[in-house]
């Protein structure tokens, strides 16, 4: 193994393993945060009950989110979360309840993943973190209750794709596009195993919801952490959040990269990804007038305060209303999220425009919680998977597209372009 | 690790998600896996449920398993009876999951391998044979890292935290 520079992933695995860690290397780590959901947690607590667990090693750096069936529509999804509170007040675990939101999503928001952390969560989208600096990653349920035991996980450290952005996003153009450009290019699993780390003069020009979404959008292709290097934009989004800091961790010079990818973010153009893979992706401009009946915006992906803005002023910059026979479905991620929203005037617009707004959390993103798709629907989505039946309809038709190509949809009943 | 099965092939793509697996939405109304089994793989194939045997085997292509994390994916296959998945690569969230809970993922050449025919995995001199009987051909299976054959010895990741009782610790090898 080559003595040279490390990986922002080597140098934050080395660290919560407290030995040298590089790229092929198999380590146990003391993760910072570990995060459960409803959707995964009731079958953990199973697990742990399995592995002997009595208590759990550090309450203090778990979380749970009731976020997939928020609200609950059942007995047996109201049963999960009374079985999630009666765990967490047992030994002590912070609980959020249905309107809190997703829990990364709650996690970034309130300075509990920070710059330099490892964080693990029963949830493959837990990689979204990584915008601020750190090293997160997915696990399942059976992992969870491991490191609920033993405060601890073990992780192959990955090799890193280096992703290097030049330039800046033209308007029109939004994050979404960015990350489902990369998706297209890198394919379902060209980052399987692997970190995305990303590099170059077009990071500062991302905001932190920018790079949310797009390492939101790294799972899609397979990857095991998303990462952006800490910056002025970190240090100001934890500002009012958080009086820690973490840790910045950069890469070396010489560190050593599995390959390169370059990015023009000014080339960038709107994309759409098409039924029924997130990497089958095309220009917006492939699938001008294709009709809707649904429209999503919200979740992990799109449900950030930034996204409802841009929703809404494209929604009224085209006259204000969603058309006839669609349907606007808006459910923002977060508390916070929905409290901006609602006290800027954003959620009264998009309900005044016709949208029907929902609790926080995943709403129709799974089909666990929120308004499902009608037979034969085509939909179009912030999210970040459209796989057939995703949204709980075997039969409707998901096409991903940024919160303003979606609001533009739902404005003219059509996929059309963004101004 | 050791391992002995018999069983007929049950042919899947590429990308298969773990949504395809099981969706999401049949696991909001129930956690039991027999229960669950009903709708192995519904998306993809609604008969498939039904024509399923014990000692069946998945093999697929590239990225089984995708998508989410769900671990009742894993669960799921086992639950009917299926011990074993091939596939030429497996997507790192499912390949865990399967490990924990004592589902054998083996990386192999999987594009000679046809539906229906009978594979038998067995393991010879620390390696994991594939062998097709109907072709004839023999695939040697890519080893799996020493943490993940010593989850799998234990049974999976209860056995595994039960017998140790600390720590996972990589370097059981
Ligand atoms: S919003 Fe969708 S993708 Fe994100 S955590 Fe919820 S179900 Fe998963």
């Amino acid at each position: 193994m080559s003595a040279g520079g490390r990986t922002i992933s080597e140098k934050i695995l080395s660290a919560k393993a407290n030995r040298d860690a590089r790229a092929g290397d198999v380590v146990t780590c003391t993760p910072d945060l570990i995060l459960g959901t409803d959707a995964s947690t009731p079958m953990a607590i199973d697990y742990f009950g399995r592995m002997g667990g009595t208590s759990v090693r550090d309450a203090s750096h778990v979380m749970f989110a009731c976020d997939h069936y928020a609200p609950p529509t059942s007995d047996r999804t109201r049963a999960f979360h009374a079985l999630m509170r009666a765990f967490a007040k047992q030994h002590g675990i912070m609980m959020h309840e249905v309107g809190d939101g997703i829990s990364f999503q709650i996690a970034t928001e309130q300075g509990r993943a920070l710059p330099g952390h490892l964080v693990i969560g029963a949830d493959s989208h837990t990689v979204t973190c990584g915008a601020l600096g750190l090293f997160a990653t997915g696990v399942g349920s059976s992992d969870l209750a491991a490191a609920l035991v033993t405060g601890t996980v073990w992780l192959r450290v990955p090799e890193t794709i280096r992703v290097t952005l030049t330039g800046a996003l033209r308007p029109g153009v939004m994050a979404k596009d960015l990350a489902l450009h990369l998706v297209g290019m890198v394919g379902a699993d060209g980052a399987n195993y692997q970190t995305l780390e990303f590099h170059g003069p077009g990071v500062r020009t991302l905001s932190l919801d920018d790079r949310l979404v797009v390492c939101n959008l790294g799972v899609e292709m397979d990857a095991k952490a998303s990462i952006f290097p800490f910056d002025a934009t970190t240090e100001e989004y934890l500002a009012p959040r958080t009086r820690e800091r973490g840790t910045s961790v950069m890469s070396d010079d010489d560190a050593a990269f599995a390959r390169e990818i370059l990015i023009d973010l000014s080339a960038v153009t709107p994309r759409i990804a098409r039924p029924h893979a997130p990497d089958n992706v095309t220009p917006l401009a492939s699938a001008i007038g294709t009709a809707v009946q649904m429209v999503f915006i919200g979740t992990c992906t799109g449900g950030r305060i930034s996204d409802l803005h841009a929703a809404l002023a494209v929604l009224e910059s085209l006259g204000g209303k969603v058309a006839p026979g669609v349907q606007l479905v808006v459910t923002p991620a977060s508390r916070e999220v929905a409290e901006r929203a609602r006290a800027d005037g954003t959620l009264d617009g998009l309900q005044r425009a016709g949208a029907i707004i929902t609790e926080t959390g995943c709403g129709a993103c799974c089909g666990t919680s929120g308004v499902i798709p009608g037979n034969g629907a085509t939909v179009v989505s912030t999210a970040n998977r459209n796989f057939k039946a995703r949204m709980g309809n075997a039969t409707a038709s998901i096409y991903l597209a940024s919160p303003a190509a979606c609001a533009a949809a739902a404005a003219t009943g059509r996929i059309v372009e963004v101004a | 690790m050791s391992a002995n099965l018999t069983g007929r092939a049950r042919r899947f793509g590429d990308n298969v998600n773990t949504d395809y697996i099981i969706t999401s939405t049949r696991k909001r109304e129930t956690l039991d896996e027999t229960e669950l089994a009903r709708y192995l793989f519904e998306t993809l194939d609604p008969a498939f449920a039904a024509s399923v045997r014990a000692g069946d085997i998945i093999v697929a292509g590239r990225n089984f398993g995708c998508g989410s994390a769900m671990e009742i994916a894993a669960t799921v296959i086992l639950a009917a009876g299926i011990k074993a998945v091939l596939a030429s690569s497996f997507s790192r969230t499912f390949y865990r999951n399967a490990v924990n809970n004592g589902l054998l993922p083996l990386v192999c050449e999987t594009s000679n391998i046809n539906e229906g025919d009978t594979l038998t995995i067995r393991s010879e001199h620390g390696a994991m044979f594939v062998r097709n009987t109907v072709s004839g051909a023999v695939t040697v299976a890519a080893p799996l890292p020493p943490v993940m054959e010593a989850i799998l010895s234990a049974g999976g990741l209860v056995g595994f935290v039960l017998h140790s009782g600390r720590p996972v610790d990589p370097s059981t090898r």
